[in-house]
């Protein structure tokens, strides 16, 4: 045991799979304990707010405010002009403005209003061009003028007695807050669902889930699939022969299609985590106990299973010390996989809208369901989805690492 | 040629029973579901009404017309008998457009997009693992693991992945749907051609998925082969590199189409939930609106389709299998 322990983890494609399953493991197990938040409380009003760190507009406003001589235009003329518009003006300088497109540059804001200070006249003559389309730019350089002028913002408060807005504060162009002084904020590293939860913790919690369901997927097959393999393979006979045509069955009808029936006919409101792993694992055993009944026939008539049985010793005695020690690594390596594509099939399941019927717990499938019906991909919020996509990977790629690495100690033919 | 018969007759008579335990389960089990989902097609019908006796009477009517208030195997009878002439019933979720029309006219789109897909995949995979087996160096070293990941990517978190960058960042393919959704299906260029375009994603989604499992197969299949005897010895009697490699490639083969036809119906499963992400109109997507409106004979109807799509998937590569593998032919010729 402890040599094979040893080998198993000189083979580097075990370890690497081990690693990564390992610390996708402790950071599912250690998060928690110090992010103490409810995974699932809805802390944004709204949906898709862009990762990144959130401050209270009011405490900056009302906070300590620093003078820094930075040169504060430039960086926000980059936020406030749109692309659509610095092409606009682009192509307003080459047609009619006399500039070679060549000395244009799209990309340097500073430049191109420069430019456009020089050699915008709303009274050029312009050919070619809608009437829409010249009031258009009219607008555009009356917008560019006020970003450009450099004025203070007051900040009013209405007198409660009057009703009339008296000016509070001045805030200055110039001026800075440190964002430590600002005492409510919040950092959404992976910004937040269309439900305005956090998605970092929403993912920790929601793996934690699904690998649940992936082991007792797992647990539920291998047992199943052992039990009906040890009985086929070691029987024999009528009961190999019944077993067999049901396995065969199994194995032709689509997994998927029966997970599907299965699961729609439970209902909705039965749907729980437990129970959609406990059917993906009733779906998922024929492999299990096919490669059990194949081994266990190569066993059976073994000299020393022979002479167990001239001994006298019971059947359950003969099983488990005898043929059990000897297909222990493949039921290993078929529970490892049964791992992952329980949690895949989860996740597939849940995208058809059959998932664990829940509001109290997440799952890697339920997420990306709720990230495909908001429409995240088609709004640009790919921290919605693209985290969980990476979350099956990686899972399922750790395991199936490990299962080759295992697989290679096993079947020494594969080593390469 | 009179093995042959009997190998094959065999096979057959299999899946016929197979079939028909598919058809059973299918029928059976989305009829469990508690709840009433007639009850909730009435209510829209009677919604208005006060007349007690007439809301009685419409529900009546329905129930009489889905064929819910008979005993469970009545319901079978006529069902199965409706089901050979291909008249599925209505559909509940969009009534009254019958099951049978709404399978017709998404069947086709799932086989043009998965079976295509699929095989593409398949080929691409095989030769790519071949390969690296047998050049080894640096080309395995770097392809195996990324083939090793993309495997494991789900097929539609790939959907979502070329979405979002060649569909929505680069702006290369539309994201949505079958073709575009102002054109009516004839066959003018502009309409084959935006139907073209509607294509490219959700298939190379399914090749993508479908070439990394294969090469990984494909290639530890070639190791074990190139390591065989019948190479050494091929190589002692000074057989060309090119000839042993063909031997190999065919033997390695056989195996990986065994291995096709036991994966299928986990590929298209996973092929189904990617036609979701693109709204393409298959199989998947009318098998999730059936779900959303608690729709069972368009759901029921939909995975028996598929159960058929992969039996006789099935059944077309073991007959395949039979005409390559010499040892089957040798054993169906004595």
């Amino acid at each position: 045991m402890k040599n094979t322990l040893r080998q198993v983890f000189h083979s580097p494609k075990f370890v690497i799979g081990f690693s990564i399953f390992a610390i996708i493991l402790l950071t599912v197990i250690i998060y928690p304990l110090v992010v103490i938040a409810d995974p699932l409380e809805m802390v944004g009003n709204g949906n898709f707010f862009k990762p990144g760190t959130y401050v209270s507009v009011k405490d900056a406003v009302e906070g300590t405010h620093y003078t820094l001589n930075i040169d504060v235009q430039s960086g926000s003329l980059d936020n406030k002009i749109s692309a659509d518009d610095k092409a606009d003006m682009k192509d307003w300088l080459v047609k009619y403005g006399g500039v070679a497109e060549a000395d244009v540059d799209i990309n340097d804001t500073e430049g191109l209003i420069e430019l456009w200070g020089t050699h915008y006249d709303p009274d050029a003559e312009q050919k070619g061009i809608l009437a829409s389309k010249k009031k258009y730019y009219v607008r555009l350089n009356n917008n560019l003028k006020g970003i450009l002028e450099d004025s203070d913002l007051i900040i009013a408060k209405e007198n409660s007695e009057t009703g009339e807005l008296e000016q509070a504060n001045t805030i200055a162009s110039k001026e800075f807050v440190n964002t430590k002084d600002v005492a409510n904020r919040k950092t959404f590293i992976l910004g937040t669902d269309n439900f305005g939860r956090d998605v970092l913790t929403e993912l920790l919690d929601a793996t934690k889930t699904s690998l649940r369901v992936g082991l007792i997927a797992g647990v539920v097959a291998t047992l199943i699939g052992l039990f009906l393999g040890l009985l086929s393979g070691y029987l024999g006979g009528m009961v190999d022969n019944i077993i067999t045509f049901v396995t065969n069955l199994f194995t032709v009808i689509p997994s998927f299609i029966l997970l599907i029936l299965i699961s729609y006919s439970v209902g909705q409101a039965a749907r729980g985590v437990n129970l959609v792993a406990t059917i993906i694992g009733l779906t998922s055993w024929t492999w299990t106990t096919r490669s059990v009944r194949s081994q266990v026939i190569s066993l059976r008539n073994r000299d020393h299973v022979n002479l167990s049985k001239l001994s006298g010793h019971s059947m359950m005695r003969i099983v488990l010390t005898d043929i059990l020690p000897y297909i222990a690594s493949y039921v290993v390596m078929a529970f490892i996989l049964q791992i992952s594509s329980g949690i895949l099939a989860e996740a597939q399941l849940s995208m058809l809208g059959l998932g664990p019927s829940t509001s109290t717990t997440a799952t890697l499938g339920l997420m990306m369901n709720w990230a495909n019906l908001y429409a995240a991909p088609l709004n640009g919020s790919w921290w919605a989805y693209f985290p969980v996509v990476i979350m099956i990977a990686l899972i399922s790629f750790s395991l199936n690492l490990m299962n080759t690495g295992l697989d290679q100690i096993f079947n020494p033919q594969l080593r390469d | 040629m009179k093995g042959y018969k009997k190998y094959y007759g065999q096979k057959i008579i299999w899946y016929l029973i197979t079939l028909f335990f598919a058809i059973i389960l299918n029928f059976v089990l989305p009829r469990l579901m508690p709840g009433d989902p007639v009850a909730g097609i009435a209510a829209g019908a009677v919604s208005g009404m006060t007349d007690a006796t007439a809301i009685q009477k419409v529900y009546e009517e329905y129930a009489e017309k889905f064929g819910v208030n008979k005993p469970m195997i009545v319901q079978f009878g006529m069902w199965a008998g409706n089901a050979l002439k291909g008249d599925f019933g209505v559909s509940f979720s969009q009534y009254p457009r019958t099951v049978g029309n709404i399978i017709s006219s998404s069947v086709g789109w799932t086989l043009a997009l998965q079976l295509p897909a699929i095989i593409v995949g398949w080929l691409l995979g095989n030769i790519l693992g071949a390969v690296a087996a047998y050049i080894k160096g640096a080309f395995d070293k770097v392809l195996l693991p990324v083939f090793m990941f993309i495997s494991n990517v789900p097929a539609f978190g790939m959907a979502i992945i070329l979405l979002t960058v060649f569909g929505i960042n680069l702006k290369w393919f539309p994201t949505s749907g079958a073709y575009g959704f102002e054109l009516i299906p004839n066959f003018s260029w502009e309409f084959i051609s935006s139907v073209i375009s509607h294509y490219q994603m959700p298939f190379w989604s399914i090749v993508l998925i479908t070439i990394g499992g294969q090469a990984i197969g494909m290639r530890s299949m070639s190791i074990y082969e190139l390591n065989a005897d019948y190479v050494k010895y091929s190589r002692f009697l000074g057989i060309k590199d090119r000839k042993i490699v063909g031997y190999v490639f065919r033997n390695a083969m056989l195996p990986q189409i065994t291995g096709l036809a036991m994966s299928l119906g986990t590929m298209m499963g996973g092929a189904l939930v990617a036609e979701i992400i693109f709204s393409y109109p298959g199989i998947g997507t009318a098998m999730m609106t059936a779900v959303r409106g608690q729709d069972y004979p368009l759901l029921s109807a939909c995975t028996l389709i598929i159960t058929i799509m992969v039996l006789l998937a099935n059944l077309l590569v073991e007959i395949l299998y039979g005409v390559i593998d010499p040892r089957v032919k040798a054993a169906q010729q004595d």
